[in-house]
């Protein structure tokens, strides 16, 4: 390996790039539509070359298609989604990690799969039982349901992370004296800070690209976040595919910049499970 | 994205001594396990186990439902949109499985080795996982329109026989639906064995190279054999995203044209709320829940062995 052959180094990344080039395409397309307007995407085609450059799809898709609106509604389920699973998810973690709880295996496997049921069985008694209990079309019915079905899963990451902690660490803080909020505070939740920031990435974008929880229990055009949005957007302007494209920007940055913002957390998340 | 795991990478030192946990249960531990379980139970495991009753009901959502035993399961076997939602499923597992798994191996192989740029080039591929599956969607349909890129590109190649409309043909519209889930589902899988792949020892390649073992050699003898638990992670992630799938298919053509496209997901979705035949809907729901049974209780027992190491 230690002697390359020029040629192919440079065959390598003319593949590689074109290869890479060829995956953004459809990324690049749709940002260069975003900014052409209407008549230009009418006469040269969706696929056709810009001969344009205007804000108005973005203008359109902000006020009228209701994207400002969106992106509130869905940073208002997003956020309180990620803090209170990861806040639950920690604790139950921590307990059934740390302490020896009774059937505390039976606890934990039995939340995961709650995580692994294929959500299709869920919907239909869900979006009952939130009418029932009046939260139905409200953010806080698709905050709760999310909760709810997230939990196991990150139970279950940090579970793995808490219970590798070396035993002596808590032996020590409980002969100081540390009682169990104390200990989990103090020691393992800091020791547990890169799980807890690969997940939040994780989950930020998981909870911010849903689509199935809010169409089941959300009714009104208003309340939808951003992801059902983007539907609604797709049928008030049908063809008009300046609007929809910058529609789709607009969702799409949020998560992007998570993603930039936290890449390495990101990847490491996702690849959490891939080792052994 | 289905979210499947098995123990994290970064461990602390010694992973592997036992642990000794304290044996008092305060009032606080038992909230810090049962609050949780409390609001899972009652949002997941409590609405399963209606769901399951509903299957065995004839109900419309407003008078109270009507038992009608295995009524619903029985019209599955005449019901010729069931049979093509259960063949497009079998299909796109299959499509959608095969191509991502080896498509990602193949990207994570080849873009494996640390060197300039490659950074670069695995975001590159990276990037379609962080957005949604809709604006996944909107983006392919601005490419498959009738004036879109890729009629274009056909076009500009000579081959205007081959150009269609990708999405409104029954012929194409599955197959349309699956590339956009692949081009997001490439780039995860890939990311998966970028991790697995580091994992492997570089003497074993080093030791076959002196024994002049070829490439192809080394790929089978070393790397699929190191390869065999992320390889058992991805089949599952593969399938349980596979049954799931819904968001593609409900943005681009909702199962159409004429349930060309139709998976079970759709269906079901389609038969509970616009249909309002909710408990045909749970019975099929209940199906993709059989079908995934297998992989689930695989996963389980898996995560059962390694959750007390």
């Amino acid at each position: 390996m230690s002697r390359r052959n020029p040629l192919r180094e440079v065959g390598y990344h003319v593949t590689a790039s074109a290869l890479s080039l060829l995956w953004l395409l459809p990324i690049i397309l749709v940002v260069v539509t975003a900014f052409r307007s209407f008549d230009d995407v009418a006469q040269n085609g969706v696929g056709g070359l810009p001969h344009s450059f205007t804000l108005d799809g973005f203008a359109q898709a902000w006020t009228d298609g209701g994207a400002a609106q969106a992106l509130i509604n869905s940073m208002l389920v997003t956020v309180p989604t990620v803090l209170i699973t990861l806040a639950l998810a920690s604790v139950s973690a921590f307990a059934l990690a740390r302490y020896d709880i009774p059937f505390r295996r039976t606890a934990l496997l039995l939340m995961l799969a709650g995580n692994l049921l294929p959500p299709q069985i869920l919907l239909v008694p869900v979006a009952k039982l939130s009418e029932v209990l009046g939260i139905y079309d409200s953010l806080t019915a698709l905050v709760v349901v999310q909760v709810g079905f997230g939990l196991g899963f990150y139970t279950f990451v940090l579970h793995g992370f808490m219970r590798a902690i070396p035993a002596e660490i808590q032996q020590a803080a409980v002969i100081d004296g540390a009682g169990a909020g104390q200990l989990f505070l103090r020691i393992i939740l800091p020791l547990t800070r890169p799980a807890l920031a690969a997940l939040s990435a994780l989950a930020f974008t998981w909870v911010f690209n849903d689509l199935l929880w809010a169409i089941t229990v959300l009714r009104s055009e208003d309340r939808m976040p951003v992801t059902p949005a983007l539907l609604g957007l797709q049928g008030q302007f049908v063809s008009q595919w300046n609007v929809i494209a910058a529609g789709s920007v607009i969702a799409a940055v949020p998560t992007v910049a998570v993603f930039l913002r936290f890449q390495r957390h990101f990847v490491a998340g996702l690849a959490l499970g891939a080792v052994k | 994205m289905v979210a499947l795991t098995a123990p994290p990478v970064e461990r602390p030192a010694e992973p592997r001594r036992r642990n000794k946990p304290s044996r008092r249960l305060s009032p606080l531990l038992l909230a810090f396990v049962l609050v949780p379980l409390a609001v899972e139970a009652f949002w997941v495991f409590w609405p399963a186990i209606q769901g399951v009753y509903l299957s065995f009901t004839n109900w419309d959502g407003i008078s109270p439902p009507t038992n009608v035993g295995l009524g619903n399961y029985t019209e599955m076997a005449t019901d010729p949109v069931f049979g093509k939602a259960l063949l497009d499923t079998v299909i796109w597992l299959v499509l959608f499985g095969g191509v991502s798994a080896v498509g990602g191996l193949a990207m994570a192989i080849f873009l494996q080795r640390e060197r300039r740029g490659v950074g670069i080039y695995r975001a590159a591929l990276f990037t379609p996982v962080v957005f949604s599956l809709v604006a996944t969607s909107l983006i392919w349909q601005a490419m498959y329109q009738p004036d879109g890129l890729i009629n274009n590109v056909l076009g500009g190649l000579g081959l205007e026989s081959w150009q269609r409309s990708w999405l409104s043909e029954s012929g194409t519209a599955l197959y349309a639906v699956i590339v956009p889930a692949l081009w997001r589902q490439v780039g995860y899988v890939m990311v998966l064995y970028l991790a697995g792949l580091k994992g492997i020892d570089p003497v074993l390649y080093e030791a076959a190279t002196v024994d002049g073992a070829s490439k192809w050699q080394q790929f089978t003898k070393i790397t699929l054999p190191q390869l065999k638990s992320v390889n058992s992670v991805v089949l599952s992630v593969i399938v349980i995203d596979s049954l799931r799938s819904f968001d593609v298919v409900w943005s681009l053509t909702k199962g159409g044209p004429f349930h060309s496209s139709e998976l079970l997901s759709t269906y079901m979705y389609a038969t509970a709320f616009q249909s309002l035949r909710l408990g045909y809907a749970s019975a099929l729901a209940v199906v993709i829940f059989l079908l995934a049974f297998g992989v689930i209780v695989t996963y389980l027992v898996r995560a059962f062995k390694e959750s007390d190491s």
